[in-house]
């Protein structure tokens, strides 16, 4: 009897119609949950707020506009950082793919440099750039640097040579082919970087931000445990998955309205 | 009659001579292709038949021997040698018309004329009224037709084909293969193409060629040289002559030793 009940409700779930729905509902259970746990006294609020204390709170930050001050600052650093990591790493990253020799010269190097995680440079960064935001940005420039530079070097090699020899009996020289071939068919390649990129600046900002900064959200979340207030953190870690997802989804949209020939092209 | 293209005594090798790892791909081949003529390259898997087009296009180069377009040697890829590939290689992020116009625009003409010649070729492997749309809303005999279009526009001295039927449906194949035919014919402006052809498929070079160039695998060399007299324009009515029959069914007692269960394996 229950089992078939269950039946029906994972059938109900099924089909296009109720996407949403199967969306939702294990976020909606987990909060009704998470709520009836810390009401029925099972969990203590000082250390996990009710989702209900966490509205309340995000709704105070919000008037206040502390929420949104730190976005702001966090969100800059996070745009300076990536702007300067395209300009360096995807010409880097072009070279590298192109001119064999050059690859071969840099290759030590950079796999010497990668594996270092981003927060190990912070001790660095902070003797020399101080405490505040070249510091942070510095930091979220490593994370978002190598993800540009390793996914345009890749998309340079995987260049299918069918579409070179093609330009190339076409009567291309190797300006055109740069230019024509084998710049846009890296684009999807480069659009992968910049996503991956600004995944990783989400998570080193943070880190940035809880040593090195007197703003942004990665300081709103340490500031409110000094004062215990896990209902603000919460608000702060919330705000950060919703903007990356946010921004995620955009970039996603803007890579299909750009780059509309990609689906296929990847089939 | 003039030479088109001279290949002679080729042969290239794969790996290292010296240390006795490596494999006889083409053993001391020549052959000539005269103006406007349709010369088909044939053979079992492994006979280098690719390989020879491709030195001749300028993709890969010989190890003895010499190739020459016009009296001129082969220093590497150029508009003198139009190429289709079997998967098409068009630029996926342009549209059939931007495909087909990419080498003329190469050549410095006017956009207007690049155009007008454009829309001739693509109205002439009947793909009018789809010079919008990109590779990835056609289907495969249209994409082939589009690369069709691109290489013989370009008005090459000499066109290269590397089965480009070989992954399109039968009964498309068999309108391909006339138009093929069609598209290299001579028209007001130009001569007759010259052709080298590489395909699998015996019934497709009788139907195709001026002459049929059999190769044998393991080292590749030419077997025997046979020239087909049908007269043009070919149809199918062409197909079901004895003759036809008859020529296909002597190729393949030709072929058929050359091909067995032993043959397809490595050594």
């Amino acid at each position: 009897m229950r089992r078939s009940r269950l039946r029906g409700l994972l059938r109900g779930l099924r089909g296009s119609g109720p996407r949403l729905l199967r969306f939702i509902v294990l976020p909606a259970m987990l909060i009704a949950g998470w709520e009836a746990s810390v009401r029925l006294g099972l969990l203590n609020p000082v250390f996990l707020p009710p989702p209900s204390r966490i509205l309340a709170a995000a709704q105070q930050l919000l008037v206040t506009g502390e929420l949104f001050r730190n976005f702001a600052d966090s969100l800059q650093r996070i745009a300076l950082a990536n702007l300067v990591a395209i300009v360096t790493a995807v010409p880097l990253g072009f070279f590298m793919g192109l001119y064999r020799p050059f690859e071969e010269m840099m290759d030590g190097l950079v796999n010497l440099i990668r594996p270092i995680p981003p927060l190990a440079w912070i001790p660095l960064s902070i003797l020399w750039f101080g405490l505040g935001e070249k510091s942070v940005v510095f930091i979220t420039l490593i994370s978002a640097f190598f993800a540009i530079l390793l996914n345009t070097i890749a998309g340079v090699r995987g260049v299918d040579k069918s579409l070179i020899r093609a330009a190339l009996s076409l009567g291309a020289t190797r300006r055109v082919l740069i230019t024509k071939v084998v710049l846009p068919a890296t684009l999807p390649s480069l659009f992968t970087g910049l996503r991956i990129a600004l995944g990783v600046s989400w998570m080193s900002i943070v880190a940035a931000e809880l040593i090195a900064s007197s703003s942004g959200l990665g300081f709103m979340i340490n500031y409110y445990r000094e004062l215990l207030r896990s209902d603000l953190i919460l608000v702060g870690m919330l705000s950060i998955g919703i903007i990356g997802f946010l921004m995620d989804r955009g970039l996603q949209w803007l890579e299909r309205r750009l780059l509309p020939w990609r689906v296929a092209f990847e089939l | 009659m003039v030479i088109k293209v001279d290949i002679v005594n080729v042969s290239k090798t794969y790996g290292d001579e010296e240390d006795g790892d490596f494999v006889h791909a083409l053993d001391d081949v020549s052959m000539a292709v005269q103006e406007g003529e349709f010369v088909s390259l044939i053979g079992p898997s492994g006979c280098g038949k690719s390989t020879l087009l491709h030195i001749v296009a300028g993709f890969e180069h010989a190890t003895r021997g010499r190739v020459s377009i016009n009296g001129r040697p082969v220093a590497g890829p150029g508009a003198d040698r139009g190429m289709v590939f079997q998967d098409y290689a068009l630029f996926p992020w342009m549209t059939v018309i931007d495909n087909v116009t990419f080498g003329l625009k190469l050549r410095g003409m006017a956009a207007r004329r690049c155009q007008e010649i454009a829309r001739e070729y693509i109205g002439l492997v009947g793909l009018d009224g789809f010079e919008n749309r990109f590779p990835h809303q056609l289907s495969g005999g249209m994409r082939q037709r589009c690369a069709l279009a691109r290489s013989v526009a370009n008005n090459p001295d000499v066109l290269l084909m590397d089965e480009p039927l070989a992954a399109i449906d039968a009964l498309t194949r068999n309108a391909l293969q006339e138009e093929i035919l069609k598209v290299c014919d001579a028209r007001a402006d130009r001569p007759r193409k010259s052709v080298i052809y590489v395909t699998h498929s015996i019934e497709e070079a009788v139907f195709l060629s001026d002459r049929i160039v059999v190769m044998t695998p393991r080292p590749g060399r030419v077997l025997e040289v046979i020239p087909v007299p049908f007269d043009h324009p070919r149809n199918d009515g062409t197909r079901l002559t004895p003759a036809f029959q008859q020529l296909a069914g002597k190729i393949w007692g030709t072929l058929k030793s050359y091909v067995g269960p032993r043959e397809g394996a490595l050594p």
